[in-house]
């Protein structure tokens, strides 16, 4: 049974892989980079052998830690969590509880960073071949600090599966809970990295998270290696309790997202009612905004998005009183604005099919793009705005506000306008609408990363000639300078803004049934 | 919706439309005449080709060769225009589902260009024919397969189009709201408009329509009236007759008790 799940999850993955070339090769670029990576840390730990215990325990507790914490936080984040074996769809059959987790564990250690984070933890066997004992426990707390990594990421997921199946989680409130899990990384780090100013602190926070789940399994081979017995026990049972409940708590939600499919609590509102159509102006392009606006409320996929808002600034914040300047901290407008005008570049493809209707009612390019980027910067300038003028007002840095906004102006303008013609290009596999937002759509991963970093990079090529401006303004001190920025962030911006959108409307009249048959196989492949 | 007097052009004329999807050819060389304020049934088994021609008939898909005229306007030459003449009811395409019925309804209403205050009225008027106005406040996502469908139905008419497409507008529609909904049709073709519905419940196109097409592997088998493609039998009969495939097996073994 478990077997037969494995090689279903590689089915899978073979057939995806078939339907596209460019899904292949994103998926062959991926494992390279992975394999370069992979490649960098077995030789660093091989050299680790010769380091003193002490720097190399420090090591390799503090990378062994980001590794979890990664497993745990990057697919709520960044890629989303992969769900090739989705229990919600082995619900039909009758599978033990207990099968069902083994398999989906073994699934999560057989995927491409499973098989990775095994062969770098195998690899910490080569760091304590100075003392046998050490090696041969690297090898057992080692597998089961993979399975924390593995389990842990399937416990986030479930949770946040089971949660979500109430519709009131699914809105708005269901990613805001998310954001202190986030912040709690860099909270960390910040705080440590406060509390001492030198590397002196960084054996010392090894210590401590050496006692934390994060740490307990890494530093189990280090304490071998000296012969500390009695902390090595210790920290191997911290370990494994951690693994034991991860595994209670990934049973108990999974066993409730299995018997509660996504539930209709039905929200009502009365007759005659119709929200934000009746606000914004009634053409197709307002129809248009009325409607992403109404999404960004209602659609945790796009909520997901605000979720950069707040952690952008607590970010500079830390980074700022570290180098002990507040410049970091005042470029949160500009940030934010960068981040956020990026997050509708593959737009149409959260519309999926129902994109269909602007094609059927024949809306023009131009009216969809506009309602689209009018919907953003609803949403968008006001917060860019509070991250422009607080951050300079908390460090009473008057003089560099002209050139903030420049740099604001030039990132969210120009943004728009990239957007506008990339969310008429791209289509990426991305959760349907009522899905959990943080699961990967099947397929996703490379491709979504490829796309999303071209589309960063032209974003980042468009600001150029503001940030130069910025630069030379701050390196001269010149207000003339700073005043300069503005006036090419703004009128630059408007350039690129009325350019996105007149090119990505005439690509949608041109190609929109190519688009919405794209959307379709898209569909079919989830 | 009267018939503007000289109105010589088909309300669909479909000239050798062609679609493949790879090795398939999915819709080969399909001509098909709509006439003005005919109530048209197109038939055929799963894989006919019957949604694909109604994607390229209505703007949603390209055809590889081929035209597609509306009341005389090209679809693919002037889509705005073509497209505002019909309505279009898809199947296998989501709704915007995170809006609310009447939202949704008036979004459509919008896309068309309609004026704030005319969209209301009709989104009103549309949500009590379709016995809907209960739920004009529940977001779609919550709605029956049924009522999901009578509130595409509702997106379809908004603009009073003179042509309406509807690809399956019956499925999973109980039995009541399709009789309502029939009676809307019908009215909607006594006051000059035009239908075009695929189905494949044949008794269903045999009662309401007067035209139909049965289309098999991307062709059109035979079209005509109803009871010039039926002759002396019933549709269902002639439908089987012509296009094959029936079996009269009992199944396998071991799915016999």
């Amino acid at each position: 049974m478990v077997a037969t799940l494995i090689a279903l999850r590689f089915l899978v993955l073979r057939n995806s892989l078939r339907r596209s070339t460019w899904q292949l090769v994103a998926t062959i670029i991926g494992a390279l980079y992975g394999l370069a990576i992979l490649g960098l840390a077995v030789v660093g730990l091989i050299f680790l052998g010769f380091a003193p215990v002490d720097l190399a325990s420090t090591i390799l507790i503090l990378a062994g830690s980001a590794l979890i914490l990664g497993w745990i936080l990057v697919p709520l984040v960044a890629f989303g969590i992969e769900q090739t074996l989705d229990p919600a769809r082995l619900m039909v059959f009758p599978l033990p509880m207990n099968k069902l987790l083994v398999a989906l564990t073994l699934a999560g250690v057989l995927g491409v960073p499973g098989i990775i984070t095994s062969i770098a933890t195998l690899a910490t066997v080569a760091t304590w071949l100075r003392s046998p004992a050490a090696a041969v426990a690297a090898v057992i707390s080692g597998a089961v600090a993979v399975l924390i990594c593995v389990v842990g990421s399937r416990t986030v997921a479930a949770l946040s599966t089971s949660l979500s199946s109430k519709r009131r989680f699914r809105e708005l409130s269901g990613i805001l809970i998310f954001i202190p899990i986030i912040l709690l990384g860099p909270l960390i780090a910040g705080l440590s990295q406060g509390i001492a100013t030198s590397a002196d602190a960084l054996p010392g926070l090894a210590r401590g998270l050496s006692w934390s789940p994060l740490g307990a399994a890494w530093s189990v081979p280090a304490d071998v290696a000296i012969g500390d017995w009695g902390p090595a026990a210790a920290k191997f049972a911290i370990a494994l309790a951690t693994l034991a409940l991860l595994v209670v708590v990934w049973r108990w939600s999974l066993g409730v997202a299995l018997v509660t499919p996504p539930s209709s609590s039905a929200k009502r509102v009365a007759k005659g009612k119709t929200g934000l159509f009746g606000v914004l102006p009634a053409t197709p392009a307002g129809a248009i905004a009325a409607r992403s606006l109404t999404y960004w409320r209602r659609d945790p996929r796009y909520a997901r998005q605000l979720i950069i808002v707040p952690l952008v600034p607590v970010l500079l914040w830390f980074y700022s009183n570290n180098i002990g300047s507040p410049v970091l901290f005042n470029l949160t407008g500009p940030l934010i604005a960068f981040f956020l005008a990026l997050g509708i570049y593959a737009d149409i493809s959260y519309d999926g099919t129902a994109f269909a209707a602007h094609i059927a009612d024949g809306v023009r390019g131009i009216d969809d793009r506009l309602g689209r980027v009018w919907a953003l910067a609803i949403i968008a300038v006001p917060l860019v705005v509070l991250g422009t003028v607080v951050p300079v007002a908390l460090t009473s840095s008057w003089s560099v506000l002209p050139l903030l906004f420049g740099l604001a102006a030039a990132a969210l303008l120009g943004g728009f306008g990239v957007v506008s013609i990339s969310s008429a290009r791209i289509i990426i596999p991305v959760p349907q609408a009522g899905d959990n937002p943080f699961k990967s759509a099947p397929g996703a991963g490379f491709t979504t990363a490829l796309s999303g970093f071209a589309t960063w990079g032209v974003s980042l090529l468009l600001v150029l000639p503001a940030t130069v401006l910025a630069v030379l303004s701050l390196v001269f001190d010149s207000a003339l300078l700073g005043w300069l920025t503005l006036v090419v962030g703004v009128v630059l911006g408007t350039v690129f803004l009325v350019l996105g959108l007149r090119i990505g409307g005439a690509q949608l009249d041109r190609a929109a049934p190519d688009l919405l048959v794209r959307l379709k196989s898209q569909r079919s492949a989830a | 919706m009267s018939i503007p007097a000289g109105e010589t052009q088909p309300a669909l004329q479909l000239n050798r439309l062609t679609k493949r999807f790879g090795e398939k050819v999915a819709v080969d060389d399909l001509s098909l005449t709509v006439p003005v304020g005919s109530f048209y049934g197109l038939v055929g088994p799963n894989g006919a080709g019957k949604t694909t021609t109604l994607s390229m008939a209505t703007g949603l898909l390209r055809p590889d060769a081929g035209q597609s005229l509306v009341h005389g306007v090209d679809m693919w030459h002037d889509p705005i225009k073509a497209k505002s003449l019909i309505g279009n009811l898809s199947d296998g395409v989501k709704l915007f589902d995170r809006l609310t019925g009447e939202q949704l309804v008036t979004y459509n209403g919008l896309l068309f260009g309609l004026e704030r205050a005319e969209v209301a009225e009709r989104v009103a008027d549309l949500l009590k024919l379709l016995d809907l106005e209960e739920a004009a406040g529940t977001l779609v996502v919550d709605y029956s397969a049924g009522m999901t469908k009578k509130i595409a139905l509702a997106c379809a008419l908004v603009h009073a189009p003179r042509l309406l497409v509807l690809d399956e507008p019956f499925e999973s529609v109980d039995p009541v709201s399709a009789a309502n909904i029939r009676d809307i049709l019908t009215g909607y073709v006594q006051n000059g408009g035009t239908v075009i519905v695929s189905s494949h419940v044949m008794d269903l196109v045999q009662r309401m329509c007067d035209h139909v097409a049965v289309v098999a592997a991307g062709r059109v088998l035979v079209a005509g009236t109803v009871d010039e493609v039926r002759g002396s039998s019933t549709l269902e009969d002639r439908f089987v007759e012509l296009v094959g495939g029936r079996t009269h097996a009992e199944g396998p073994e071991w799915l016999r008790r």
